[in-house]
């Protein structure tokens, strides 16, 4: 990207680790801390942890370490039924990378993805594939390991036809497989995969494995089912919410209502201690527990105690008048120059000789993630000195590095148990004081026995880590022709990466991302990052900065498109014009849709309008299109029609449902969501107050893929950015109001 | 102690009686199919089938239920709309993360079984449960689906 100084969080989770600053100040305060030593608003996110070299240290043959995904044994287990069990580098939560693992694992291995069984796989230096470290996330999943599982799967083919050479004694380029078995056709024999498995693991591995041409693809590519279906269709699919462990105690807990409060006085301790099934009350970081034979007594039991919250002398505590509206205006309030994210040409002159001058400021609250599934973890400690661990996370070694540090062990001792997610849209990760796996620890190692800790969605939406607060501050300008020629933008606030990884430097990429780095051809811009920090929990949410920032920008795109009396489609089209990926889909998104026009139309003598906007998130390029009414100063969307180019599509079906699912979510973040604070303390704590779309507001939505055969890029996250501005562009087509704050339903809208 | 019928099955169950329907099922019963999302009756993730009605198992109290007819999850498929629903289900493609496709599925064999050919009015004003994956699309087209099999 011409100017553009700095990467978006695609690019910096996309970085091998090696490039990636650690600031010392994050790790010297990871070991500073002791158990639950954790200041209420630092919790990190932790180090990303190394690919260690395990076996590096031998001579000879053990001096070679094992590249990350090339050990067959340690990712492929085969059933003599025929399943093959395959341990997944990632964490299913919904976006079908069980499924995707299994294709192209499958493809290559030569079994039908239905025979797979896909679980995430335990911590470990095999399962680093995503350029050196492991994560579930940055929608980087099946585009950092695509080549590597692969080869994996070519690699496991190639071991298994050796084995049955041996065992049939013929020449290896006489056998073929079909899916599961290895064929000799001269002499009509074959034998299963499973019976061949153990000479196979024996055997010196190809490092060169061939690989099948992809014009016989018969599941990469294709619209294969999902794995997970039917279990997800009957109650069977087991999430961290659902594990048992034996002579399991369950804890409940009510968090301080403030961040940074800690519990004093329990003036009732004894009665609660006396209720039914009661084992014990704990005082915890932030919070109290109670730990009973079932959750419901626990949480009653929680529930009863009167606690009195003192303040603590805690840095990260939240201030006792810190309110939303007042982080808004402190955001409003600052007009420092910050640092540069993209510089191109000379702005000055630009705006001296531009024909028309705007200004606009642009915001977006804090929201929460809202997974249907509250949070929970197990702990158990046993007695050869090893913590199992069964907690929902997107990184399973840093929930490792982080609960050895907390339970005092060596990492090698900590079985981390990754279960499938009821969604996560980002908010597993590490999150300290945002997640109940360290109550989980503490009281497991408090009560010498396995704890299992849940929490009430009450106290999920109190502790949540949230979206952090969006505020930015536009100057553009269109010349004679109407066209624009300059634009200025500041990102006033703090993200999720500059917090957690990147403090010393400049710009924080999550507060530009989908600001800087936009295709239009613009003579003159410049995007600022100011740095002001939220004392808040905050975090990553489905599509990170993106998920408002295309907002901000493509909104004001429209406003300077009617500074310049232009039709804001023919605007973009012609500001593409040296950007002809993105032009392409533009085009598509508008052809998709029945031809552009924006309207306002009338439909069954409702009045109605079009939106349009275009997003470039997570290595993947999306053009969106909203219509929409307004009926009782309502905003009522009645269609989506997205475009999206991944480059290639592993799995047309997953991501058109990925698609699907991201559209629902950016509609549910432009209408309805919002966390507001007052005293300290976050105002919505379930779905009564903070709505979430429901089926009877979902549009329809039309998905185009659009296969450019550009590099893989994501496809869980991308379909989120260009919601919430297409409607809001919409909005304006039809009722000419400009709404610059989210949610849209805060808006008065004259019914129009 | 109560005793509840839980898929044709009595069941003793020692409890208080106040103690909600979803936690005597997920706890004391061990049937984690049902789901706990919200608790105060706005997901719709631990419905459940109390003689034959659609019903938000979290603020039930388990006495409440004391002499009817409890159907989860676990035996949908016992039922012909039930088992017509799942592979609707399944063949629609509906789950993503599918937290919340238990409660999605026997709401929609509640609205099956009192109404067999639903509009897309009757779909929108009995499917309320909540989808955070946004797979709303793929319910109704399932449950048109499931009605026409
Ligand atoms: S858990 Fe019962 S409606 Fe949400
Ligand atoms: S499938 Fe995830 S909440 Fe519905």
């Amino acid at each position: 990207m011409d100017g553009m100084i700095n990467p978006g969080t695609e690019d910096f989770l996309g970085t091998p680790l090696s490039d990636v600053t650690i600031p010392e100040a994050g790790v010297a305060n990871l070991s500073r801390r002791g158990l639950f030593g954790v200041g209420a608003g630092a919790l990190l996110l932790g180090v990303m942890v190394k690919a260690r070299p395990a076996r590096a240290q031998g001579e000879g043959l053990a001096a070679a370490a094992p590249r990350p995904g090339t050990q067959v044994a340690a990712f492929l287990e085969f059933h003599p039924d025929g399943k093959v069990r395959l341990l997944s580098p990632f964490v299913e939560g919904g976006q079908g990378i069980a499924t995707a693992m299994a294709q192209i694992v499958g493809e290559e291995l030569d079994v039908d993805p239905a025979q797979f069984i896909v679980d995430c796989a335990p911590p470990g230096a095999d399962y680093l594939v995503v350029n050196g470290r492991r994560l579930t996330g940055g929608s980087l999943s099946v585009r950092s390991s695509y080549a590597t599982m692969r080869q994996l799967g070519a690699t496991a083919r190639n071991l298994i036809v050796r084995a049955a050479a041996a065992r049939l004694d013929v020449p290896e380029a006489e056998l073929t497989t079909e899916p599961g078995k290895v064929v000799h056709k001269a002499s009509s024999r074959t034998v299963p995969y499973a019976e061949l498995v153990e000479a196979a693991l024996k055997l010196q591995p190809s490092e060169v494995a061939a690989l099948r041409d992809p014009a016989t693809f018969r599941w990469i590519g294709k619209p294969v089912p999902r794995i997970d279906i039917r279990d997800k269709s009957t109650g069977r699919a087991q999430y961290a919410i659902d594990l048992q462990v034996e002579n399991m105690l369950q804890g409940a807990v009510t968090h301080a209502p403030r961040l940074g409060q800690e519990p004093g006085a329990l003036a009732n301790e004894a009665e609660v201690r006396a209720m039914p099934g009661v084992h014990s009350v704990h005082k915890l970081p932030g919070a109290v527990a109670v730990l009973a034979d079932r959750w419901w007594r626990a949480r009653k039991a929680v529930e009863a105690l009167q606690v009195t919250w003192a303040d603590a002398p805690n840095p990260n505590a939240l201030p006792a008048d810190f309110s939303s509206a007042g982080m808004l205006a402190t955001l409003r309030a600052e007009k420092g120059a910050g640092a540069p994210a993209e510089e191109n040409g000379d702005l000055a002159a630009a705006f001296a000789g531009a024909a028309k001058t705007i200004e606009a400021e642009y915001d977006a609250p804090y929201i929460a993630h809202a997974q249907l599934e509250p949070p929970s973890a197990a702990a158990r400690f046993n007695v050869d000195g090893t913590l199992d661990l069964w907690v929902p996370n997107q990184a399973p070694e840093m929930f490792q590095a982080t609960a050895a540090r907390m339970a005092g062990l060596e990492p090698g001792k900590v079985k981390v148990h990754s279960p499938i997610l009821g969604g996560f849209f980002g908010r597993h990760f590490l999150y300290e004081a945002a997640a109940p796996y360290p109550q989980a620890i503490a009281l497991a190692k408090a009560v010498n026995r396995p704890v299992k800790v849940l929490w009430t969605r009450e106290e999920e939406f109190l502790r949540d880590g949230y979206r952090p607060m969006g505020f930015v501050r536009f100057k553009g300008a269109v010349g004679a022709d109407g066209m624009p020629v300059a634009l200025q933008a500041a990102a006033i606030g703090e993200g999720p990466i500059g917090r957690y990884f990147t403090q010393s430097q400049p710009v924080d990429s999550s507060m530009v991302e989908g600001i800087a780095g936009k295709p239009y051809a613009i003579a003159a811009k410049r995007v600022d990052c100011v740095k002001v920090k939220q004392p808040t929990i905050i975090s990553f949410w489905r599509s990170v900065g993106h998920s408002m920032n295309d907002f901000f920008y493509e909104s004001f795109l429209d406003e300077l498109a009617t500074a310049g009396g232009k039709d804001p489609f023919e605007m973009r089209l012609a500001m593409l014009g040296d950007k002809p990926r993105q032009a392409t889909l533009l085009r598509e998104v508008a052809a998709l849709s029945g031809g552009w026009k924006r309207g306002p139309f009338e439909v069954d003598g409702i009045r109605r309008a079009r939106g349009v906007a275009m997003a470039s998130p997570f290595g993947s390029e999306v053009a969106t299109i909203a219509e929409v009414s307004i009926t009782g100063g309502e905003i009522r969307v009645h269609d989506l029609w997205i475009a999206i180019d991944p480059g290639r599509a592993v799995n047309p079906a997953i991501i058109e449902a990925q698609v699907q699912s991201a559209a629902a979510i950016g509609l549910s973040s432009s209408l309805l969501e919002e966390i507001t604070y007052d005293a300290g303390v976050p105002q919505q704590r379930n779905y009564d107050t903070y709505p979430i779309l429901p089926l009877a507001r979902m549009p329809r939505i039309h998905v185009k893929v659009v296969e450019s055969g550009a590099a893989l890029g994501g496809v869980g996250e991308p379909g989120v950015p260009g919601v919430p501005p297409a409607v809001a562009n919409a909005v304006a087509a039809l009722t000419g109001q400009r709404i610059r704050s989210l949610p849209l339903s805060k808006a008065r809208l004259g019914s129009s | 102690m109560l005793e509840l019928s839980i898929n044709g099955q009595t069941r003793q169950v020692d409890a208080e009686g106040d103690t909600p329907l979803l936690w005597v099922l997920r706890d004391n019963l061990g049937m984690t199919g049902t789901k706990y999302g919200c608790g105060i009756a706005q997901c719709g993730a631990c419905t459940v089938l109390v003689d034959g009605t659609a019903t938000r198992a979290c603020v039930t109290p388990a006495e409440s239920v004391v002499g009817a007819k409890v159907v989860t999850i676990e035996a949908v498929e016992r039922d012909p709309v039930g088992a017509k629903v799942v592979e609707a289900w399944v063949s629609r493609q509906v789950a993503q993360c599918g937290y919340c496709q238990s409660g999605q599925v026997m709401a929609a064999t509640a609205l099956l079984q009192q109404t067999p050919k639903p509009t897309d009015e009757d779909i929108a004003g009995a499917m309320t449960n909540l989808c955070r994956c946004g797979t709303y699309n793929a319910i109704a087209a399932a449950v048109r689906q499931a009605a026409t099999a």
